[in-house]
């Protein structure tokens, strides 16, 4: 191999991602904008440049509307109850002691078990008849079978799921916090709530901020925990943007307007990630 | 008392973690009459029916070579193009060195809607629905951010001299970069690993797309779409799900620090 001065052949080391990337993430990227601007029925072998009319379409799409707001409750809701909870254990298992490393491993469990199994043993948690949970509240409750229960039922879920890696990142985070801090803190008289505020929510923030935007981007693009779980039922009250847009895509077969709905949902993470981005620069200074 | 506290805390914590799980575990060893009834909460007696059926009955084996084939070659793959890559943008001087990790980070939030109609439309084209290699390409695009963005993090923290010595003692780039730098990186390597097979392993809507066959499928889309005659299958289910979820057991069991060291070097060091 020749070596050119100064380069180091840099660039034939980056190759290969760049191509990849290039190839599978970033020109479909570029695909599905174009895509979005045509009436295109699979079946029919219909393509036809349409320019915004699947835009001016999805403002008046009551269904596209509904999938909006299921998606933004079930962002809010789970990620508020992930950091909560995951705050919570993290502060749990901040301290020294004996069968640490087996506790961090039976918190790893949920997160490594493929989403697709954790739907379908919650499906079986909730149900009516023979589920763990009527059994143990001593209820009859159709968990999946209320539109108001059904979504906030995917929320538990997900939550159980994705806890236990925001708990994981926030111990992370919890470590580099200086001891000797607490220890200077107490000798003034500080009391654990005040130790809490002033000194580990502070210091713990870029964490907590940096688990915001990952849990945020994640939770706002979920698919198959819902999907598998009440494929959007009932009565569409489940359906997330992109089991939407997956309809749309792979059942009518219209890739025209799901494609839209598609950009839709990547538009919505990008302004969330720029709005956010200023937010996590300031805390690092 | 303060450490009753924290113990019983602990008990809670586990409990939710694995109550559900293991909820399957004995759902999986039920009789079909038990399964219709509560109490008694444990299988009485246990039978292994369920995982006799689905073995004997479903492509159960086949679907699980596919996966094991697919997270295999996505995990090789992206690990090589990752190493060589992640060691360019922290040993060697590239221009735009950071807006190129900027970029590749910001590929990492894309959602998986958002390219799934043109790659499906791709995939159609060149004829490669339901072969492996749809989706060995996808994952290993997908995970490539992770990849780049934690092993360049392992890959700085190997001291600049190793590799201007390895230079001047007459190593090429390439010479220094297999022979000094990737054996240094071998355990941040290894933790990227995990991480990208576990991804492949439980990835749903790509694969769910790209396959059409049963004899095609991957684990999630097996178990998404387990076939039932008359009504759900529970035990088999159950049974299913605790045999694809073994080798992920098995990964954390062992490698829970290699795992969250993955995890958080680019989250809470970035």
């Amino acid at each position: 191999m020749t070596h050119r001065k100064g380069k180091e052949g840099a660039f034939l080391f980056l190759a290969p991602a760049l191509l990849i990337l290039a190839g599978i993430t970033l020109y479909p990227l570029l695909h599905v904008f174009r895509l979005s601007l045509h009436r295109r029925l699979l079946i029919f072998d219909i393509s036809r440049f349409v320019g915004p009319e699947n835009y001016l379409y999805l403002l008046g799409d009551t269904r596209f509307r509904n999938a909006l707001g299921n998606t933004i409750y079930f962002t809010v809701l789970s990620v508020l109850l992930e950091l909560l909870f995951g705050l919570a254990i993290a502060l749990l298992l901040n301290r020294h002691f004996r069968g640490k490393g087996l506790m961090r491993t039976i918190i790893l469990i949920p997160w490594a078990i493929p989403t697709v199994v954790s739907a379908r043993m919650w499906e079986w948690l909730y149900n009516p008849d023979f589920g763990l949970l009527n059994h143990l509240l001593g209820f009859r409750i159709n968990w999946l079978g209320s539109p108001f229960l059904a979504l906030n039922a995917a929320v538990a879920m997900d939550v159980w799921k994705t806890t236990p890696f925001v708990a994981l990142l926030l111990t992370a985070g919890l470590q580099t916090i200086p001891r000797d801090l607490y220890g200077a803190a107490r000798i003034d008289g500080a009391g654990p709530w005040t130790l809490f505020r002033k000194i580990t929510l502070p210091l713990l923030m870029p964490v907590i901020l940096v688990v915001l935007l990952f849990r945020t981007l994640d939770a706002f693009r979920v698919f198959d925990a819902v999907y598998v779980l009440t494929g959007g039922g009932p009565a569409n009250s489940t359906e997330t943007l992109s089991i939407y847009a997956y309809k749309i895509l792979f059942q009518t077969l219209q890739f025209g307007y799901g494609s839209a709905i598609s950009v839709m949902v990547f538009l919505c993470v990008g302004l969330f990630t720029l709005l956010f981005i200023p937010l996590l620069r300031r805390r690092k200074v | 008392m303060k450490r009753l506290v924290f113990a019983a805390l602990l008990m809670l914590v586990s409990l939710y973690c694995l109550g559900p799980f293991l909820w399957q575990g004995l759902t999986s060893l039920k009789t079909a009459a038990d399964l219709t009834r509560l109490p008694p909460l444990l299988p009485h007696p246990p039978t292994l029916e369920h995982y006799r059926s689905i073995f004997a009955g479903h492509p159960l084996l086949r679907i699980i070579a596919n996966s094991f084939i697919v997270a295999t070659a996505s995990t090789v793959l992206a690990l090589s193009i990752g190493s060589l890559a992640a060691f360019a943008l922290a040993k060697l001087p590239v221009p735009g060195k950071g807006a190129v990790l900027l970029l590749v980070l910001s590929t990492s939030m894309f959602p998986p809607i958002a390219t799934v109609s043109p790659l499906y439309l791709l995939i159609r084209a060149a004829g490669l629905r339901d072969s492996p290699v749809s989706l060995i390409l996808t994952y290993t695009s997908f995970t490539l951010p992770l990849t780049l963005w934690v092993l360049t993090h392992f890959f700085r923290n190997i001291p600049d001299e190793l590799y201007r010595a390895a230079r001047i003692d007459g190593c090429t780039p390439w010479q220094s970069f297999t022979r000094i730098m990737l054996p240094l990186a071998a355990p941040g390597i290894f933790a990227t690993a995990i991480l990208v097979f576990i991804f492949s392993w439980n990835e749903f809507l790509f694969a769910l797309t790209f396959t059409s066959t049963t004899a095609s499928r991957t684990i999630p889309v097996g178990i998404a779409l387990f076939p039932g005659l008359h009504e759900i299958p529970w035990g088999e289910i159950a049974a299913a799900s605790v045999v694809v979820t073994l080798p992920l057991l098995f990964l954390v069991f062992f490698f829970q620090r290699r795992i969250i060291e993955g995890l958080t070097a680019g989250a809470v060091k970035g």
